[in-house]
Formats: C-alpha cells, sequence, structure tokens
C-alpha cells in the first residue's frame, strides 16, 4: 500500500505559504501523494489552487483531492483548472469527487443541494469530453485526469463504476473502509469494468503530545455538522506512531491502494514526524 | 444541584429496567415509572434471551440477573417439525422467563432502590409532564412517541401474516418450528419454553388461510379449539391458553430518532423487531443499559448521554430489524418452500435472516452441518456442499463455483484478447468448475465495444477452441453469455468509464424503440421485423459457432439494458405492437423467439441458460414478479439455468450493492419458476457460498473473494 500526506489547507489559521513548505518536506519523504480537502463555508484554502502550488514545488509525488465537493463548482472551470494542474504536473493529478456532506458548503456556494447526485453524474461524464476536446490546457495523460468518486451510498458506487477510474472513502476505522471496498469491487465488475478499481483511503493524524489537543480541537470542530459524532471522529485521530502503523496495516489488510493521512495541526513538522514513523514500518 | 426528576411512562421490561438502572447510576436522581395497568397485570406468556444478552444483565445489574437466572429456563436446540420430519440443531443458547415474573423481578428491584412505580395512572398530557427527562418506554403504541410525531417521524409497517400468542402447559425442551397443513393452508408455530410448566405458542399463517379457515369471524374460543385441534399431535394432549390473544399483523416500528430535547424512546416505542428472530424485550432491555451507560459516562449532561445512547443502540437495532425482516418474510413466504426437502427446508429457515450462516451453524453443531453435507452429497464422506458435482443434462460440473474473469479488455474484430485467455485459464487453474465469460457478440452491431469478444466470424471458433481447451484441460467447463448490446453498442473500452460513445467510426445501433441510453449516447433505429429476423438468425449462427468452439454451456444474455433486455423494460420498450407495450407477455416475445432459436441450434445433450433481468432498480422499470414470469417462459423452452443481474437498465439507477445482493433473486427464480440458479453478486466467502446453495437459493455461485 502506497502512503500519501495530505496539506494543511483546510486547517483555520494555516498561512497559505505553508503549503508550499509541507508540500517540499512531503516530496522528500515516503510519500506517494499530498492531498487536500474541500470546504466552502469553512476557513480553508481553496484546494485546486493550493494543488497547483504544490505541483509547482513537487516533481514526484501525486496531487489527489480528497475530495473535492464538485456540484459546488462549475463543470468548464474546474475541468480547465485540473487540466492545467495536470499538463504543469505532468501527469500526477487524481481529482477526487463527491457530493459533499455539509449543507452549508451548499448555502455558502448558493448552490441548491436538491439534484446534486445527478449534477456530479453529468460533471463526470462532461470532464472527460472537455479533457479529450478541450478548448484549454492539454492534461498531460490520454483521458485526463485521474477521477476518483467518493461516498458510501450505492448510488455513490454505482457512479463510481459507471464514470471513474477509482473509488475513495471518506475515512473511518479498517473495518468500515473493507465494507467500502467490497461494495466498490462489487459496482466496478457488475459494471463490467476490466480488473479491480484503485482504491484511496484516508485518516486523520497528529503526532507528538504537543499536537494532541490541537489536533482533537480540529477535528471537533471540523466534524461539528455530525453532531454527538464528532467526537467520536475525534477519538479516531492517530496520535502515536503505533496507532499510525495499526491504521496502515488495517487498511493495507482492506485492500487499500493508497493511503492519504490528512493532517490535524499545520505545523510543519508534522510531515517529519509522520516520515519516520512510515519509514520505520 | 437539585437532583434530576425522571418520569418514565409505562411499566413494562423496558421502563422498569431503565428506571432502576438509571436510578442506580445517579441515586440521588427522582426516578418515577407511571403505569396505566394495576401491578402485576401482564399480556404475553413468555420471553426469550440469548446467552449474549445474559452476560449484559450480569454487568448492568448483578442482583437482577441473579434473580433472572433463579428462574429462568436454559435450553441450546432448535426444533422443526416439518412434513413429520424433527430436524434438530443444537449449540444455540436461550433463556426463556415468565413476562409476569420478569415483571416481578424488576419492580421489587426498582422499589428496592428507590424508584416510586405508580400503577393505574393515566396519562393524558405527555408534554406537559414536569421532569428534567421523559423515558417514553410505552409500547408500540407510545404516547410519547405521538406526542413528538413530527420530530420522531415513526414509520409504520404491518407485515402480512396473521399471528396470535398462546400458552400452553405441553413443556417444551428447545425452540420449536411446527409446520402443518391442512385444507385452509399452511400453519405455522412458534413455541419456546418459559418456566417449568409452560411454554409460549405463537400460531402464524397468511391472511388468505386465517380466512379460509373462518378464524376471522371466530371468537376467542373457537381459535383456541381449531389451533388445538390442527396442533393436537403437537401438543400430545394439552391445552392452548388464550391471554386476551387476538388475531393481529405484526406492526414494525421505525423512527428516524429516538430523542428530542429532554424526551427519549425506548423498546417497542422506538423500535420493533418481528418475534421469530428474538423477543422485543430483549431489545428494549438491551436499550435500558445503554441509556444508563450515557448517564454514567456523561453525569448530568442530559444532550450528551441520550446522544451516546442513540449513537450506541440505533445501528445495533437497525442491524437487527433487517435480520428480523428477512425473518418476517421468510415465514410471509414458507408456502413457497414447501416443495423442498426436509433437510433443505430446516437448513434455509435456520439461515434465512442472513444472522447465521454454514460456518456459524458448524460452530455451533457440527454434527447437524455433517447430516447436511451427507444428505446434500447423498453420500456418507460428503464434502461441504459447494464441493458436490452439478449435472446440467449431459454436462458434469465438478462443484458449485463459478469464476469470472475481469481482465483488461484487448481483444479487437470480435476475437478473444490475451488477457481474457489468461484468466480463462487462471480461473480453470483455481479450481472453479465453471469459467464464465462476459458478454460475447452475435454480430459485429452487437459488439459493446470495439474490443468486446464475439462469435460471429468463421475464424472466430477456431480462436475460443483454444481457450475452451485450456480450460478443459484443467477441469473446467466454460460458460458463454451470448449477447447484442442493442443501444448500449459502439462504446469505447471501458478503462475510463462506461457507455461512452466512440469518437470516431461508430456503428449503427438497433433497439426496440428509438430511445438513446444516455445524453450523450448515439440514437438507436427502431427494430423493424426483418431487423428482429436477422438478430434471431445471428444468435442461432453463433450458438452453431460456440458449438464449434467447444463451449459446455450457453447463456442467453437478457439483462443489464442489452439488447433483449431492452425489450424486456417497460422504460424502454415504448413499442405499441406485439413485441411491447404494457404487457410482459408481448415484450418478451422477441427474446423468447430468440431463446428458442438458440436452443434449435444448440444439442439437446448440452446445457442451455440465460441472464435474467431480475430488476431494473429503477421506478416504473422491471421487477422481480417479471424476471418470475420471464424464468417461467424460458423453463418452459427447455432453460436449464438461469442467472439473475440487476440494474443498468437506465443509467441514474438506484442500485443496491449489499452483501449476496442477487440471493432473493435467485432464491425466488429457483423455488418459484423451478430452474436451477447461479447467483453472483457480492458472495464473498464460501461460508455464505454454502449458506446459498445448501438452503435452496442457488446451485451455482460466483464467488468473489476480496
Amino acid at each position: 500500500m502506497r502512503v500519501g500526506v495530505g496539506l494543511p489547507n483546510g486547517i483555520p489559521g494555516t498561512e497559505a505559504t505553508a503549503l508550499l513548505e509541507w508540500a517540499r518536506r512531503a516530496e522528500r519523504g515516503p510519500f506517494t501523494s499530498v492531498g487536500v480537502v474541500d470546504r466552502i463555508a469553512y476557513d480553508c484554502h481553496e484546494p485546486m489552487a493550493a494543488l497547483s502550488a504544490a505541483a509547482a514545488v513537487t516533481e514526484r509525488v501525486s496531487l489527489v483531492t480528497m475530495v473535492v465537493i464538485g456540484p459546488l463548482r462549475n463543470t468548464a472551470v474546474l475541468a480547465k483548472e485540473a487540466a492545467f494542474i495536470d499538463a504543469l504536473s505532468g501527469g500526477r493529478l487524481v481529482l477526487g469527487l463527491s457530493v459533499g456532506a455539509r449543507e452549508a458548503d451548499y448555502e455558502a456556494a448558493g448552490v441548491a443541494p436538491r439534484e446534486r447526485g445527478r449534477t456530479l453524474d453529468r460533471q463526470l461524464a462532461e470532464l472527460r469530453d472537455r479533457w479529450e476536446e478541450g478548448p484549454g490546457s492539454r492534461p498531460a495523460r490520454d483521458g485526463g485526469p485521474v477521477l476518483l468518486v467518493g461516498g458510501t451510498s450505492d448510488r455513490a458506487f454505482g457512479r463510481m463504476a459507471r464514470y471513474a477510474d477509482g473509488y475513495v472513502h471518506g475515512g473511518g476505522p479498517p473495518r468500515a473502509f473493507a465494507r467500502a471496498a467490497e461494495r466498490a469491487r462489487t459496482a466496478w465488475a457488475d459494471a463490467g469494468r476490466p480488473g479491480r478499481p484503485p482504491l484511496w483511503g484516508q485518516s486523520y493524524f497528529a503526532l507528538g503530545d504537543d499536537a494532541l489537543d490541537a489536533g482533537r480541537a480540529y477535528m471537533r470542530d471540523y466534524y461539528a455538522f455530525t453532531g454527538p459524532f464528532a467526537e467520536r471522529i475525534a477519538e479516531g485521530l492517530l496520535t502515536t506512531p503505533q496507532q499510525v502503523a495499526a491504521q496502515l496495516r488495517g487498511y493495507a489488510e482492506a485492500g487499500c491502494d493508497e493511503l492519504v493521512l490528512l493532517p490535524a495541526v499545520s505545523d510543519p513538522e508534522q510531515v517529519d514526524r509522520l516520515a519516520d514513523v512510515v519509514s520505520g514500518l | 444541584m437539585k437532583p434530576i426528576r425522571v418520569v418514565v411512562l409505562g411499566g413494562g421490561p423496558a421502563g422498569l429496567y431503565a428506571s432502576l438502572l438509571l436510578k442506580r447510576v445517579s441515586p440521588k436522581a427522582d426516578v418515577t415509572v407511571l403505569e396505566r395497568n394495576p401491578a402485576g397485570a401482564t399480556y404475553g406468556w413468555g420471553v426469550v434471551f440469548s446467552d449474549r444478552t445474559l452476560t449484559e444483565f450480569r454487568e448492568a445489574d448483578q442482583p437482577t440477573y441473579e434473580a433472572i437466572t433463579d428462574r429462568f429456563v436454559l435450553w441450546d436446540a432448535i426444533d422443526i417439525h416439518y412434513r413429520d420430519e424433527l430436524i434438530r440443531s443444537g449449540g444455540h443458547v436461550f433463556a426463556g422467563i415468565a413476562r409476569v415474573a420478569l415483571l416481578g423481578i424488576l419492580a421489587r428491584r426498582a422499589e428496592e432502590l428507590g424508584v416510586e412505580l405508580r400503577f393505574e395512572t393515566e396519562v393524558e398530557d405527555v408534554a406537559g409532564l414536569d421532569a428534567d427527562l421523559v423515558v417514553g418506554a410505552d409500547g408500540v403504541n407510545s404516547l410519547v412517541r405521538g406526542a413528538h410525531e413530527d420530530v420522531f417521524r415513526p414509520r409504520l409497517t404491518s407485515g402480512r401474516s396473521r399471528y396470535v400468542w398462546y400458552g400452553t402447559d405441553r413443556v417444551l425442551d428447545s425452540f420449536t418450528f411446527i409446520f402443518r397443513e391442512n385444507d385452509h393452508g399452511l400453519f405455522q408455530v412458534h413455541a419456546y419454553p418459559f418456566d417449568g410448566t409452560r411454554s409460549t405458542w405463537v400460531v402464524e399463517c397468511d391472511e388468505e388461510t386465517w380466512r379460509r379457515a373462518g378464524l376471522d369471524a371466530a371468537g376467542e374460543e373457537e381459535s383456541i379449539a381449531y389451533c388445538e385441534k390442527l396442533f393436537a399431535d403437537d401438543l400430545r394432549g394439552h391445552s392452548l391458553f388464550s391471554n386476551r390473544s387476538q388475531w393481529i399483523n405484526f406492526v414494525t416500528v421505525r423512527s428516524r430518532t429516538w430523542r428530542h430535547g429532554n424526551v427519549v424512546l425506548l423498546g417497542d416505542a422506538a423500535h420493533t423487531a418481528h418475534f421469530s428472530i428474538g423477543s422485543g424485550t430483549k431489545l428494549a432491555m438491551e436499550d435500558a443499559i445503554s441509556l444508563a451507560r450515557g448517564f454514567e459516562r456523561h453525569g448530568d449532561d442530559l444532550p450528551a448521554a441520550l446522544a451516546d445512547y442513540e449513537l450506541e443502540r440505533k445501528p445495533v437495532v437497525e442491524r437487527f430489524q433487517e435480520a428480523a425482516d428477512e425473518s418476517r418474510s421468510w415465514f410471509e413466504r414458507t408456502r413457497r418452500y414447501v416443495h423442498l426437502e426436509p433437510m433443505r427446508f430446516a437448513f434455509y429457515l435456520f439461515t434465512r435472516s442472513g444472522r447465521i450462516d454454514y460456518d456459524n451453524l458448524r460452530l455451533r453443531d457440527p454434527a447437524y452441518v455433517d447430516r447436511v453435507d451427507r444428505w446434500f452429497a447423498g453420500r456418507d464422506v460428503a464434502p461441504p456442499p459447494i464441493h458436490t458435482p452439478l449435472r446440467l443434462r449431459d454436462l458434469v460440473l465438478r462443484n458449485r463455483v463459478a469464476a469470472r474473469p475481469g481482465g483488461e479488455e484487448d481483444g479487437g474484430n470480435g476475437f478473444p484478447g490475451p488477457s481474457l485467455e489468461d484468466g480463462v485459464s487462471r480461473a480453470a487453474d483455481g479450481g472453479a468448475a465453471l469459467v464464465l465469460t462476459g458478454p460475447v457478440a452475435v454480430s459485429a452491431e452487437g459488439r459493446i465495444t470495439p474490443a468486446s469478444p464475439g462469435l460471429y466470424r468463421a475464424e472466430h471458433p477456431a480462436a475460443w477452441r483454444d481457450i475452451v481447451e485450456r480450460a478443459h484441460a484443467s477441469g473446467a467447463a466454460v460458460a458463454v453469455p451470448l449477447g447484442h448490446a442493442g443501444r448500449r453498442g459502439s462504446t469505447r473500452p471501458r478503462g475510463h468509464g462506461i457507455d461512452r460513445p466512440l469518437p470516431r467510426d461508430n456503428w449503427p445501433l438497433v433497439g426496440p424503440s428509438a430511445l438513446p441510453y444516455t445524453e450523450r449516447s448515439q440514437p438507436p433505429r427502431k427494430m423493424e421485423r426483418r431487423d428482429m429476423d436477422a438478430v434471431v438468425r445471428d444468435f442461432a449462427e453463433a450458438a452453431g459457432r460456440a458449438l464449434d468452439a467447444g463451449v459446455d454451456l450457453l447463456l442467453v444474455h437478457m439483462a443489464h439494458g442489452y439488447l433483449l433486455a431492452s425489450f424486456l423494460s417497460p422504460l424502454t420498450n415504448l413499442r405499441l405492437d406485439r413485441y411491447g407495450g404494457r404487457l410482459l407477455e408481448n415484450r418478451m416475445r422477441f427474446p423468447l423467439e430468440v431463446f428458442e432459436a438458440v436452443r434449435a441450434a444448440w444439442p439437446d445433450t448440452r446445457p442451455l441458460g440465460a441472464v435474467v433481468q431480475a430488476s431494473d432498480w429503477a421506478p416504473g422499470g422491471l421487477e422481480l414478479d417479471d424476471a418470475v414470469a420471464v424464468a417461467r417462459a424460458l423453463a418452459e423452452r427447455g432453460c436449464d439455468l438461469v442467472m439473475p443481474l440487476a440494474g443498468q437498465a437506465v443509467p441514474g439507477d438506484r442500485p443496491r450493492f449489499g452483501r449476496a445482493y442477487l440471493a432473493p433473486a435467485a432464491d425466488r427464480l429457483r423455488n418459484e419458476a423451478g430452474v436451477p440458479t447461479l447467483c453472483g453478486g457480492a458472495i464473498a466467502t464460501t461460508g455464505l457460498a454454502n449458506t446459498l446453495v445448501a438452503g435452496a437459493r442457488a446451485d451455482l455461485c460466483v464467488l468473489d473473494p476480496d
């Protein structure tokens, strides 16, 4: 299983320039990707712009959105942004898309959430056409950036199998990932897609005693919309090397191809701590 | 701080247990139980707990646990009486206790801890109750739930069967299911002991049987007399007793949430689960434990405690309700299974809810599962069911496992590509009895993509023959579904998605109506009679080539929105002639013609099957009832095997990818249309495959290991 690391673009108060430092350190580490998250109604740096910047300071790592909320964006604009990042990075963009989970983001973007599933269906079909036909930057690869779809409803799995190149999971313990993985493989086979779907996972980390409280507080705040569930999510934060090791093992056993560890605190020192843990395994 | 005031509505097991556990956690709290009935009044007879629930009782409150275990009866067998045979499986530990004894224990313990119990107290105004916490433990018709219906949003669904809750002085030593048929229909009994002298005796039957028996018009005593006569052999001279027992339909309650402000629902007020899988009392008392635990964790933080309770219990109860629904629905359709032999019938009964499979049963009672194996294989030294051979006409498959290789698409001009060749040999080497390819085109126009394999050119059989012979050398047979893509044709290879039209070199499409598959798809031409003739001919000729290639089992593909499926579905067949319209009979005319032509071209010694659309997963689309009708028509035309698939009739459907999601379809096609079934769809373990094969749901399984 490959391991990636998130950039702190979704952590309030993070300086824009800190993302560059994170990306540089990630590139030097044992990581195969850098990931970003997407919120509109939250103190969050824009993920496509952030990956564009990360592309400029890295040469090796994949640039992955975990995930961009598709229906909040104009498809023509999103297609152009993605094509540009792919061209700029030499074909390193992995575009994860889903309908998102928070109504507040739809309100903030002025988009009605009602038809979001169908909107995402249409976007997925249209993105491919635009990448092939233009106008705009020509993606580095035939077929354009790698497209992932997230979500845990049966419709999301169906959408993934119909339009995407793989599946991206929204986080949780390995057994939750394993359940989703089984459905993703089932939907893939049912659609007659060749081979197996690449499966991407994500987990949050904050290593070291000094990071623990801030990390948990961030998790509670970021997931406040889930109500009482936020506390459970905060408890799942990986705070020790042992927890990281157990999570990596659990995800690998569940069939995860690439696990992106997203930060819960924005100190760039976190990348090096995580690098030490991951290299030592 | 002033002690919190808790009012519990309902003095059943849920309310009493919750009151005493809350009082235990917060001794200073002022806890009152309000019950409409007098102390000691109870309806129903005994209740059942599993050994796991008992363990939870011990952890929650030792004295009640001891009092319950002093009084309960324990057993570990399930007996099934069916067609005068008794089939018994052990290792299922249950405890039963009289409901009235349980209530007495709980009431005494509650009073001992200082809970105030007020019986014969009617509450008029639930919303006006003065309390910090209101616990709605007031049963299936909960007033508390009713007072905030907009928040709890309960959904009540009624079961189709009628049932009545009797007691008997016939002493049982197991959980007992009895099936009896008379002129009126099929009746079933769910019975279990609850104290040393009596047992619970629930009688259930379908609505029609109930009416034919005149039980809709019968009084309490007439009903008892009827049942005593029907079950005279089983009661062995003992009597049935009524406790204001009425024939009713089981109501399943589901609520969107179980809490609202300072109000929380518990037990039947929040949820019910069909009695055939265990008692509601068990769920209710587990709720009480969880609620008290929430308070233990959060002290006086009421919202946090209630949130914790709901977070912990709701998913558990919902899973239990799903299994209970499976079980309820099994007992509602028992009539469909009475053709099964007793061993098979009983095995399906044990595994009906999905909570117990072949492997679990082996852990609980290895000797019973050995008997199942021996019966299934018809020999003394017997492997598990999926390792027994299956005969279809002259084809003998070495076991019950089919493999579906899913390699890259690297064919061209209808020739199978190297990865298909690889996949087939690897699956055959891996031990599967049958290797099942993807759809194989009957004509160049019938291909899905330019890479689709086909059997439409004179040179094709030779290319296939190598593949088939390699599989045969490894002991596997090869199954090929012949198909025509219809309006889903002329698309790109499926590396980056499906149903993406080719950018150039498209070929013309045909369909029952001129409806494109997606907004981007090329519209098909509506088929005329001569087009149909051509397709029938293509299928028959492809069957001849399949024979040349040495294919063992041929299937006609009628699913997933391809040509024949698009004739079957009312969503995609808008024709007004005799091949379309509202009647399935018309819509299946052309697919059946094709099947007949293939049957005629395919030797009688070789089996011919069909891939059948079990459901379109879309409103207004084809449903399982239609699929059963199609399978019946196919069976009459010499069909030896059906494989259900679902969805893809139209894009944007509503799929269901749960574990073994096609098994209910395979079950109905097999047991109603009487055709052997090949079942795929998220069957990841041999335990599940053995369950489906031994339980008469499938004859062959596609195993998809993780």
